[in-house]
This record gives C-alpha cells, structure tokens and sequence, in this order.
C-alpha cells in the first residue's frame, strides 16, 4: 500500500515564556493508503500537536515530513493553504459550519478555493454520499447535531481528498449518532478512504483498524485493533433507530 | 477564488447581519449625504448668486466710494463721497458710456391701506431702466425727465413690493406711503427673479432727485451706475471712467478714492466667496465621512474578532492569506459603496428640500457625486485595510480553538 504520511523524527518544539516545551519528540511513523487510525493519549501527550503537523496547520521544528510523497515541512503559509485544500479533509468537534449558509454552501466552500466548476453538482454528490440528499438546503441550526457533523463531512470528502483528519469528531454528539457517525466513517474507509481521528474514547478508537499512543510527545504503542467494533452491528442493536437522526436539536449549533 | 466568488460571499456577509450592516452603512450614510448636500447648496448659492448679477443688466459698470482704501473715518470727508459733478464729468469725457446715473439708496417701509412692508427705496433718474435692464412693466411706465426734474413724488414698484402691497390688484394711480411721505404709483416693472440683498424686485424706485431732496436729505451719491455702448469695449470704457475720476478723485497719496466694479469682478468676487463658502461646508461634511469610516472599522475589528473561528475554517480547508484579506476588505468597500450610493440619493433628495428653505435653485454637482463615491470606497478601502490585515494573519490553529 502507497504511504499517505511518512514521518520521521519529527519534533515540535514551543516556547513559553523562557521554558521550551517539547510537544513532540522525534516521533517517526507511516500511515498507508486505506488505514484508519485512532491517535490517543491523555490531553498534553502531543497528540493533537502531531494532528495539527500533519494536517499542514502547523509547521515541524525538526524533522521529515512526506505528504502523499510530496516534502510539506518547509512550505509556506499559501504552498500549504493549497495541500491542504487539495489533499486533506478535515472534521472537527465543533462541526466548525458557517451558520446562516444551507448545508449545500458550506459543502462548496473548499470547491471555491480550489476554483472548481460545476460547484454544485460536486457539493450535492458529497451530500448524498452521507446520507443528506434530502436536506441540501437547510441551513446548520434547522440540522441536528449529528446532520451537521454529516455536513462537515460532506465538506471533508467533497475535494476528494488522500486523508481526513477527525479532531474528536464525536466529542459533541450523544451515542446513538456518534455511533452513526462512526458507521458513516467505516464506510468512508471501506471505500477506500484514508482516516486519522483523534479521540479519547476507547470505544470510538476501536472502530478503527490501528491505534496510535502518545504520551510525553512519543509514540509509546502502535497496534492494530483486533476485536474491532462494526458501527452497523451496534446501531441494529439499538432500539427505536430512526427516533433521533431526524429531530433537531436546537441546542447544537456551530 | 473567483472575483464573483468574493463577491458573493461579501454580500452573503453583509446579509446574514442586516441590522448591524446597516447601522455601520449609516455613518458613511450620513458622511455622503452631507458633502453631496453642502456642495449642492454652495453650488446653488453660487449660481444663483451669478444669476443675481447677470440680472442687474449688461455691460454695467459701477462705481463707489473707495470705502476699503479710505478707511471708514474718512468715509464722511469731502472729496470721499460721489458727487452730480462727477457724472457731468463722465458725461462730458468718456463718449463710450450709453446711459448713466447716479443713485441712492435706503430702506424704507411702504405702506398701501393696511398692508405694509419692508423694503429698499432706490433713488435713481429714469435711465436706470435701461441700465438695469427693468423695461418690461407689468403695468404703467417709469418716470419720466419731468418727473425727475422736477422732483416728484412718483414711484415704480418692484414685483416683489407690488405683490405684497396691492395682493395683484392694479397699483397706478394708488398712493402709498413711503418712509411717512405719498407717493403715486406710475408703474410696476415685471418679475426679474433676483434675491438677497440686491433683489431688484424688492425694490421701490423714485426719482433721484426726490429721493435726495425730499425723502433722504442727501447731497452725495451712493453710488453711479452706467451702461458702455459696446460690449466688446468694455475694457477701455471702464478705463476712460478710472481716468476721468483720477482727475478730481484721488487721495494725497494719489491712489483713488473710488472704486469701479464690472460685472465680471462681481462674479469673480462672489465665486471666491461662495467657494469658500463650498470648501468650508464640504470639509465639515468630509468629517462625518471620517467618523463614518471609523464606524466601519471599528465593526470590521469586532467582526474579525466574532468570526475568528470561520476565518480559522476557511484557513483550514484551503483559503489563503490573500483570499482572507480580500475577502474582509471586499466586505468593507462593498458596505461603504451602499453606504454611498444611498447617501447619494438622500444627499440629492435632501437638496431638493433645503434649496426650497433657502430659496436657492437645487444644483447637484456630477464631480460631487463621483467624488463623493470613490471617496467612499476609499474610505471602505482605508478603514478595512487594517482589520482585513488582521484577519488574514490570524494562524489557523489558534483561530479554530478560538471560543
């Protein structure tokens, strides 16, 4: 399988005040074409510095970086505006959707920067892909929470990106859909898509295929899952399945 | 990104916070509004000032006792004032004068039956018509030699009094009183259109020698109108007069006690007033566009600051440095241009109204307007420049956990 990210030693250092904080320390790893990867660790374990670096929001100290074979450690601020839109797809806990724009004008967002035609048919395809067809025009607070975390996926595939990167991307929604959202993002990977999520949970890392440890800026565990959980089983295990997916929450908005 | 792209989003921006939007538009509302009001009135002032003038008559000249140069003390002193032997003169030396007169001027109350008011009476001989361009008569004739001759107490009415005295109704024949004294109505002169000060048609005209006999007790004059034969000799005729009034009217220091005024300096002379006047109102409008502009940046900085975590998405999935810039900055310009072209059209809108309080035509200047609109996207362009600046160097990853 072709690697998506290759790095190697890489190292991310802060500085605070006259303390240098080392978030991450010589951390070397390969995700391949088809993973999906669960990256833990307790909160200041550098896990969410090694998602920002390799999501291209921010840049290595030291260290190589290979993007989909292409070197981002020592690209510019627009040079990696463009990898970004182009070869990442980014989910956040937050879903992070423009309010007051339909669900169809928050999917195009990233075809505007890329400078895509036919914006809209690309944007709808998304949509459908993850099950809103139906609701294209809605804007996020007529959405439910977990509609909204579908639009924001939407918004991750719609370029079709090599990876997406979930920061906690169930960290908002309760377990019926972030189960859903799960099983929409084994799909994804059954598909073919590459998938690194960030998370806390056991539960939702077991749905992934590897997981990923840090602690103290350093991968300490690297394993495949074994007893992995399908979403889809767990979802027919639950009673009244169409209650929730359709009623909106006014509580969560963007 | 595509222009339209940007554009579109500016206005889904600008949209999706009407009430906001709308209240940051309002000072550059305003800003424009009153400079493309202030200039439009100083416009107007100023034409019609012109127009004013143009009015009196055509190749007129006048001349006045030089009060600047002799300074007001000796504004009394012989040799100061204009005097009938000045006008002989006149007559006499310079051939190029077709008509002239001198006159005298106070304000007076008239009075017909109950009615009464307030105006100019203008003393002058009957060829003041002529100068003054006042032939057409709405009833009656002027005075006439005889009339001046022998001192009678006879008036011609200017429009303006007619109509305020006699409501319309036929004036010849009626007397009214001026200043305590009867004077008979022998014609009304026809609608000029003038105003201010120098309105012809809120005048009364009697003969100049009753005037200074019998109404004001003066010896000397106010001032000698004339009119020269040939437009195209206008230079010399104004010279020949100079030269003729040097001979007997000049000061010890040899410099004039008189003063002669084309109607060309007029102009001039009420251009450079008015302009002033124009430059002044505009500079205290330009100050609202000012505050106006602070407005906006002021609600560009709170939105940038509101929309930290949108410009941290927009970074995230692919926007530039330069696309983030552009798109603050559109929003910005593309509010203060509405601004504009709504103060455009409450400017004009209000000339309309305040050129009826002052009486003045309604002028609206095409180079105000234009100005007035590119100064607004400049302003937009100005005051945007700095929040927009913000917004795109904001990092993403700081922007996103912004809460």
């Amino acid at each position: 399988m072709k690697p998506i990210i290759e790095v190697r030693d890489l190292a991310k250092d802060y500085t605070m005040g006259d303390m240098i904080v080392h978030a991450l320390r010589d951390v070397s790893l390969t995700i391949s074409e088809g993973e999906f990867v669960a990256v833990m660790g307790p909160s200041g374990s550098g896990k969410s510095t090694f998602m920002n670096v390799v999501g291209c929001l921010d840049r290595p100290t030291r260290g190589q970086f290979l993007l989909h074979g292409q070197d981002v450690a020592n690209m510019n601020d627009n040079e990696l505006a463009d990898i970004r839109n182009k070869y990442i797809g980014f989910v956040f806990q937050q879903f992070n959707l423009l309010p007051r724009t339909s669900a169809l004008k928050n999917v195009e967002l990233p075809l505007i920067y890329a400078g895509t035609r036919n914006r809209h048919e690309v944007a709808a395809k998304a949509l459908e892909r993850v099950g809103l067809g139906q609701r294209m025009h809605h804007k996020p607070n007529e959405l439910s929470g977990g509609q909204q975390q579908r639009v924001a996926i939407a918004r991750a595939i719609v370029t079709d990106p090599v990876v997406i990167f979930g920061d906690e991307p169930t960290g908002n929604l309760d377990s019926r859909t972030s189960e859903e959202i799960m099983a929409l993002f084994q799909e994804l990977n059954e598909q073919g898509k590459t998938i690194v999520l960030v998370t806390h949970e056991e539960e939702i890392a077991h749905h992934c295929k590897r997981i990923v440890r840090f602690r103290d800026g350093r991968v300490v565990n690297d394993d495949p899952v074994h007893d992995r959980i399908r979403a889809t089983d767990v979802l027919a295990s639950m009673p009244d399945a169409d209650a929730v997916e359709y009623a909106p929450k006014t509580a969560a908005h963007a | 990104m595509r222009p339209w792209d940007s554009l579109e989003s500016a206005l889904r921006a600008i949209a999706s916070n009407k009430l906001r939007s709308m209240l940051t538009m309002l000072g550059v509302v305003i800003g424009v509004g009153s400079v493309i009001c202030m200039v439009g009135i100083g416009e107007g002032t100023k034409r019609k000032s012109i127009e004013n003038i143009e009015i009196m008559g055509s190749n007129m000249l006048l001349v006045f006792p030089n009060w600047r140069r002799g300074g007001m003390s000796m504004g009394s002193e012989a040799g100061m004032q204009l005097r009938d032997d000045d006008i002989a003169a006149l007559k006499r030396e310079v051939p190029l004068i077709k008509e002239i007169t001198g006159s005298v001027r106070r304000n007076g109350m008239a009075k017909f039956r109950s009615n009464t008011h307030s105006t100019q009476v203008y003393g002058a001989e009957p060829q003041v018509k002529y100068i003054r361009n006042m032939v057409k008569m709405v009833e009656g004739e002027w005075y006439d030699e005889e009339d001046e001759a022998l001192a009678r107490q006879v008036a011609v009415l200017g429009f303006t009094v007619w109509d305020e005295l006699f409501h319309g109704e036929n004036a010849v024949g009626s007397t009214v009183r001026i200043n305590g004294q009867n004077f008979e109505v022998v014609g009304v002169v026809d609608y000029k259109g003038g105003s201010g000060m120098w309105n012809p048609d809120d005048q009364i005209y009697i003969p100049l020698k009753t005037a200074k006999t019998r109404l004001m007790g003066k010896t000397t004059l106010d001032m000698i109108q004339l009119q020269a034969s040939r437009t195209d000799l206008m230079a010399i005729t104004q010279q020949q007069v100079e030269d003729t009034l040097m001979k007997s009217r000049k000061s010890a220091m040899g410099e004039p006690l008189f003063r002669v005024m084309n109607q060309g300096e007029m102009i001039e002379q009420i251009q450079t007033q008015t302009r002033l006047l124009s430059i002044l109102l505009a500079g205290i409008a330009s100050v609202s566009l000012l505050v106006g502009g602070i407005g906006i940046m002021n609600i560009m900085l709170v939105s940038v600051t509101e929309r930290t975590r949108e410009i941290g998405l927009r970074k995230a999935i692919g926007a530039k440095r330069g696309t983030i810039l552009s798109q603050f900055l559109l929003e910005s310009v593309v509010m203060c241009l509405v601004g504009g072209i709504l103060g455009i059209l409450i400017g004009s809108a209000s000339i309309f109204y305040i050129a009826g309080l002052f009486q003045v035509p309604p002028e609206i200047n095409t180079a105000g307007v234009v100005t007035a609109f590119g100064f607004s996207a400049m302003v937009g362009l100005f005051f945007g420049i700095y929040p927009a600046m913000r917004a795109s160097r904001l990092q993403p990853i700081e922007a996103l956990r912004h809460e």
